[in-house]
């Protein structure tokens, strides 16, 4: 019976599937009915304008972000018994970096997960967090507090964090965002590396010139999911035209009647 | 033994506190929660007096609880007014905390007009007052910071990564709400354990100050936790030392404490004092460091731009070192004279120029200098001109060299790209001792 279900999926199995996930922040959905499928070992661009809900999606994916409805399977079980599967790189304005604590130390949370509780990251805990750091191109610098790095190599600290997850499937949060040339290079090897690895790759991304060159699978989203599917038939322009053209939809208006009925506000 | 046993007991019980409110204090400044301390213990007043009015005892822990369950009910009104209205936290908080203050003090009267009130001494909740500490109450403090040391301990890594990056804990499945609650609830009960010391007022002040200090000394969690501790702990002494009715023979004259003052707010200016100390002293962070640093920054960039305009006055009669006149150089960059010549003094110290009269010139030595430094500026200048672009986040405008900073390939280009525009300064070869030999 594994295998009837193996089979309708052709030979690759599915990294990422939502049904029917609708998304809402104060009553005012963002995200509405999305359904896509998305095969493992692909290098994935979430694409779409600003407020289209691309964060939202992933955060809604990760259960940072309550579903209004829907459901959402890593590998075909629910997120929650999947954590371990799923690797993390948040934006990086997410945080405070004048937070006391080392690169290094940033660098081993991504070993917690696994660790679990009370048990502290040890040996072979901080020689992965040393292999990690060395993948992005800073091995010299754990020691250091991180503040004192820049923009590039904080957000390379981030992807060294993921990478000491461990994971199957990674999700980026606008990893390019006011990176400098060589750490954006940085991390289109590093995707590629773990392309190669058989791992799947979300990368919310802005720069649509870059698409075709970094992406093997894109998801058009604005609000509602405008396309998903393979690069080269999906990033096209009539989709493109669909996805960013009119900002003011049917569906923002939608989204405001909804928000102006809450009584309270 | 310099100090009454009394004495003792109360500076350990302070020591304790002020250890355990550093602790767990600098995970409410590190996550900028701060007012969260000042809240719980102000909130807690109107429990004081309703669980003394309940109860008619002044039972310390009866009174804790009562303290507690107001605080908690205090934090939970911020957080419901914060999620469900437009109003901000920090004016929630302020709401919260003087409602719950202003019932306090209401209560506070009305308990102390009945008949067993005015021995209740329930006023020293406003202030605090270690005069009446028992062993029991250290015993409390003593629970209270095993307790608290216990749950930091065994939780470390887990408070660590819920302060530095809550979202990435709940997504790699941390209950981050649990964790939450409970490094609240810990702030919580030290808090109101401390509140007959310190007093509803000034016991956030114990809670901020030792972790706002100890933040100056260390870049790292652990350390920094230990230093507040200490700190902290130090207070604690150091205020009961001062309020305390200390022996003539130790002191050499009547303690002040002898006069009745309140180890609260003297604990809390200990603690004041610290925290002044780690602001002006701290290394790196501290205020005298940074303006040490910065003012090392401001004087060698006076001494490069002074090179550099010394290199560029005399660029067109290389390779002689010909004699500039420091009216010129004032006019070069539109500096003030006085501000020249310090620098023209630091430099002549440095052996870089050499001075006839009112006119200087560059040494052997200086010069090569000042062509280096002209150098990596022109290199820096068309870089940023042509490809900051590309790699804006690379330019580290502080460093000295273009070639630590660019990739080499990067570098040979633009200096090829300089020679060609003949802009590229060289040291000549053979640098006369004066112009004069040249001209003979």
């Amino acid at each position: 019976m594994v295998s009837t279900a193996d089979t309708v999926s052709s030979h690759t199995a599915t990294a990422l599937e939502i049904h029917d996930m609708t998304v809402a922040y104060h009553r005012k959905p963002v995200l509405w009915d999305i359904d896509l499928v998305v095969p493992e070992g692909q290098l994935v661009g979430i694409i779409g304008p600003n407020g289209a809900g691309k964060t939202t999606l992933i955060k809604a994916v990760l259960g940072l972000l309550p579903l209004a409805s829907g459901k959402v399977e890593i590998y075909g079980q629910p997120y929650y018994q999947q954590r371990k599967l799923i690797g993390y790189v948040p934006q990086r304005e997410s945080v405070d970096w004048d937070f006391p604590v080392t690169v290094e130390d940033v660098v081993l949370m991504g070993t917690y997960g696994r660790l679990g509780w009370c048990r502290r990251p040890g040996h072979d805990e901080r020689e992965l967090a040393r292999r990690c750091l060395e993948q992005v191109g800073m091995s010299e610098l754990g020691r250091r507090q991180i503040r004192q790095l820049s923009g590039g190599q904080q957000q390379r600290v981030f992807l060294a964090r993921a990478l000491a997850q461990n994971a199957k499937v990674y999700f980026m949060d606008e990893p390019f965002a006011g990176v400098d040339a060589a750490t954006e290079s940085a991390i289109v090897d590093l995707m590629q590396t773990l392309r190669s690895d058989g791992k799947t790759v979300f990368v919310v991304h802005h720069d649509l010139q870059s698409v075709r060159e970094y992406f093997d699978y894109v998801i058009l989203l604005n609000m509602r999911l405008v396309a998903c599917g393979p690069t080269d038939t999906t990033f096209t322009t009539a989709n493109l035209h669909k996805t960013y053209g009119g900002r003011l939809t049917l569906l923002d208006e939608a989204a405001e009647a909804v928000r102006q009925r809450e009584p309270f506000r | 033994m310099i100090t009454s046993s009394i004495t003792q007991i109360v500076m350990i019980g302070t020591a304790l506190l002020g250890a355990t409110a550093g602790v767990i204090g600098s995970f409410a400044v590190l996550r900028r929660r701060a007012l969260v301390g000042d809240m719980l213990s102000h909130a807690a007043l109107p429990g004081i007096c309703l669980a003394f009015l309940v109860t008619g005892s002044r039972d310390l822990l009866g009174l804790s609880l009562g303290a507690l369950a107001t605080g908690l009910i205090g934090v939970g009104l911020v957080t419901l007014i914060c999620r469900w209205t437009r109003t901000k936290e920090d004016a929630a908080i302020g709401i919260v905390l003087s409602t719950f203050f202003g019932a306090g003090v209401v209560l506070l009267s009305i308990a102390q007009r009945s008949t067993t009130g005015n021995q209740a001494g329930l006023d020293k909740y406003l202030f605090g007052e270690t005069a009446g500490m028992r062993s029991g109450d250290v015993r409390l403090l003593a629970y209270t910071a095993l307790a608290t040391l216990l749950v930091v301990i065994l939780l470390y890594k887990e408070f660590k990564l819920l302060s530095f990056d809550p979202e990435f804990a709940a997504a790699q499945g941390w209950p981050t709400l649990a964790l939450d609650l409970l490094m609240m609830a810990t702030l919580a009960v030290v808090t109101i354990v401390g509140l007959p010391i310190c007093g509803v007022i000034l016991m956030a002040a114990l809670i901020i100050l030792p972790g706002a200090a100890a933040r100056f000394w260390s870049e790292r969690l652990g350390p920094l936790l230990v230093i507040a501790a200490v700190a902290g702990a130090g207070a604690g002494v150091l205020g009961t030392l001062v309020a305390s009715p200390l022996p003539e023979q130790w002191l050499g004259f009547e303690a002040l404490g002898a006069r009745g003052l309140p180890p609260g707010p003297l604990i809390v200016l200990a603690a004041t004092a610290f925290f002044l100390l780690s602001l002006f002293f701290a290394p790196r962070r501290g205020l005298l460091a940074r303006s040490w640093a910065e003012l090392r920054l401001r004087m060698r960039i006076a001494r490069e731009h002074l090179l550099r305009a010394m290199y560029e006055i005399s660029e067109d009669r290389l390779p002689d070192r010909p004699f500039v006149e420091e009216s010129q150089l004032v006019a070069h960059r539109s500096w003030s004279k006085w501000v020249v010549d310090w620098w023209l003094r630091r430099a002549e110290g440095g052996g870089l120029v050499e001075r006839r009269q009112t006119a200087i010139r560059l040494t052997p030595r200086g010069l090569a200098a000042a062509a280096e430094i002209t150098k990596t500026h022109r290199l820096w200048e068309l870089f940023l001109v042509e490809s900051a672009g590309v790699a804006r986040d690379h330019v580290d405008r502080d460093a000295d060299a273009v070639e630590h900073v660019l990739p080499r390939p990067l570098v040979e280009d633009l200096e090829r790209r300089l020679t060609e525009a003949g802009r590229m300064p060289v040291v000549p070869e053979r640098v006369p001792e004066s112009p004069h030999e040249v001209a003979g």
